[in-house]
């Protein structure tokens, strides 16, 4: 008696473990994160999915997915509908600030050429700095307001110097460091988690569901997808930053949104740059 | 001359009519309440960085009710707003191991 | 101040191709700011392209053109080194031209 009892007691010890060690396995936790490969992998996967699309088009979005929607936005390229957030982008950049420095103080390079290297990873803040975010402790280290990250003028410098990179391919650096791998994955969990009520994660439309439609647009990969960021959207009649869209994207699948460049954000911003090393700056883009 | 009312009626009525304003401060009872345990809800949901917008409209749906003193239907919507909040704190902690489900790997 | 009209016109001997894109809120009337308020209307009620002392093109606009009109046609004639004339007025009575050679 004593030792069937035994028996059923290790058997339910055994069985137990064995339930607790697939409890774990799902969660990830025993993984080691592994940029390199997750690049590998997404790249893989979309060109898979779109083997007549060439790698580099991926940065094109929603055109390189439909040819009607390819030849329009070339004949709109030839005069493009951001040229003149493009032109103010450049004034504000050149202008000094009331103190006589300028935005070049604060840049590599005098900042012209730099965006592709964009989001940094601080390691004196053991955090991710995007464009947006070094632009605004760029005027407020030299006494200036900083500015809205949704709106106008923030889309313009960095339509400006997005520009000023075109074509050079995406170099996001991840430093042998836990908070810079953390971050990284901080980032890749924000973009496959669903959420708002309609239960959508950014996979579910730019993973799942590329070139098909959500009502009447097109939807783009996720590769490239920040390439050609910022947008000049025809739906705001104007230059969106990268933080308008990840709001708005939150909102439309009604969630509330975070606060631009809250930790989420520029995680997920970080992921997806880095996915797409290697693909070529295509900013500023021009959307539907 | 008698009146048509019979007695048993007219007690009854006026006990419904003492009663009146008791049931309806139980229905603005039952809607503070209701309004609190959403609110509730969707303070948790808030530590979840996974609010819903369409929990704060419900919510917002039910004050106003309230206000316009149609407590019913500002419970029903306060009751609403306190599923759509449970529903997107679920979402959030079951989200937490099953965003690996669409991995690119 | 920067002139509001951006053009490109390319002769090919027989047509001439024009791409205009010109700033303009082009508001209709009918959409409210953050305040609840009406954003009056202000847009382009006629835009002209004048080759050779005559009208090649005109637009006749109401609200519901989009912000920062882009337009394109083609016209017959029109040589390389030939003016091009657009102007605009808009329903506040403001307006702006520009000249541009035909490349």
């Amino acid at each position: 008696m004593r030792l069937r009892s035994a028996i059923y007691l290790a058997s339910a010890a055994a069985a137990f473990a064995a339930l607790s060690l697939a409890g774990a396995l799902p969660s990830g936790a025993a993984d080691k994160v592994d940029p390199v490969a997750d690049a590998k992998a997404f790249k893989k996967f979309f060109t898979d999915k779109f083997p007549k699309v060439k790698l580099e088009d991926f940065v094109n979005g929603p055109y390189s997915m439909n040819e009607d929607l390819y030849r329009q936005w070339q004949e709109k390229e030839q005069f493009p509908p951001y040229e003149f957030s493009l032109e103010m982008g450049k004034e504000m950049f050149s202008k000094p600030f009331k103190n006589g420095k300028t935005y070049a103080d604060c840049f590599p390079n005098g900042g012209i050429g730099i965006r592709q290297n964009y989001p940094i990873f601080d390691d004196k803040e053991g955090k991710v700095i995007t464009l947006e975010l070094a632009l605004n402790r760029c005027r407020e280290a030299n006494g200036e307001q900083p500015y809205s990250y949704v709106k106008d003028e923030m889309a313009a410098l960095t339509a400006y110097m997005a520009f000023t990179s075109r074509g050079k391919p995406m170099d996001i650096k991840i430093p042998d460091d836990p908070r810079a791998l953390a971050a990284y994955e901080n980032g890749k969990e924000y973009f496959y988690t669903r959420r708002g009520q309609l239960n959508f994660s950014c996979a579910t439309c730019h993973v799942q569901s590329p070139g098909e439609r959500i009502r009447a647009e097109i939807l783009a990969p996720a590769l490239g997808i920040v390439n050609a960021m910022p947008i000049y959207r025809s739906e705001w009649s104007g230059m969106g930053t990268t933080s308008r869209r990840f709001v708005t994207c939150n909102s439309q699948i009604r969630g509330v949104p975070l606060s631009p460049q809250d930790d989420e954000y520029r995680n997920v911003e970080y992921y997806l740059s880095y996915v797409s090393n290697g693909l070529p700056i295509s900013g500023p883009g021009a959307r539907p | 001359m008698r009146t048509a009312i019979p007695k048993s009626a007219l007690v009854l009525a006026l006990l419904a009519a003492a009663a009146l304003p008791a049931f309806a401060a139980g229905a603005e009872d039952d809607y503070k309440a209701a309004y609190a345990a959403a609110e509730a809800a969707n303070k948790e949901a808030a530590k979840l960085r996974n609010q819903w917008t369409t929990t704060a409209s419900t919510l917002a749906a039910a004050k106003k009710a309230a206000e316009a003193g149609e407590f019913d239907k500002a419970t029903a919507s306060a009751k609403e707003a306190e599923a759509l909040a449970k529903a997107s704190i679920f979402q959030a902690t079951s989200e937490k191991t099953r965003w690996r489900d669409m991995e690119i790997r | 101040m920067a002139s509001t009209i951006r053009v490109r016109a390319t002769s090919s001997g027989e047509t001439t191709e024009v791409q205009a894109l010109i700033q303009h809120p082009m508001d209709s009337g009918f959409v409210k700011d953050s305040k609840g308020e009406i954003i009056p209307p202000h847009f382009i009620q006629q835009l002209t392209f004048e080759h050779d002392g005559k009208n090649v093109f005109t637009a006749d606009w109401g609200g519901g053109v989009s912000k920062d009109p882009y337009v394109k046609f083609t016209f017959k004639g029109g040589k390389k080194g030939d003016e091009l004339k657009i102007s605009w007025v808009d329903n506040k009575g403001a307006t702006d031209t520009a000249t541009a050679k035909i490349q």
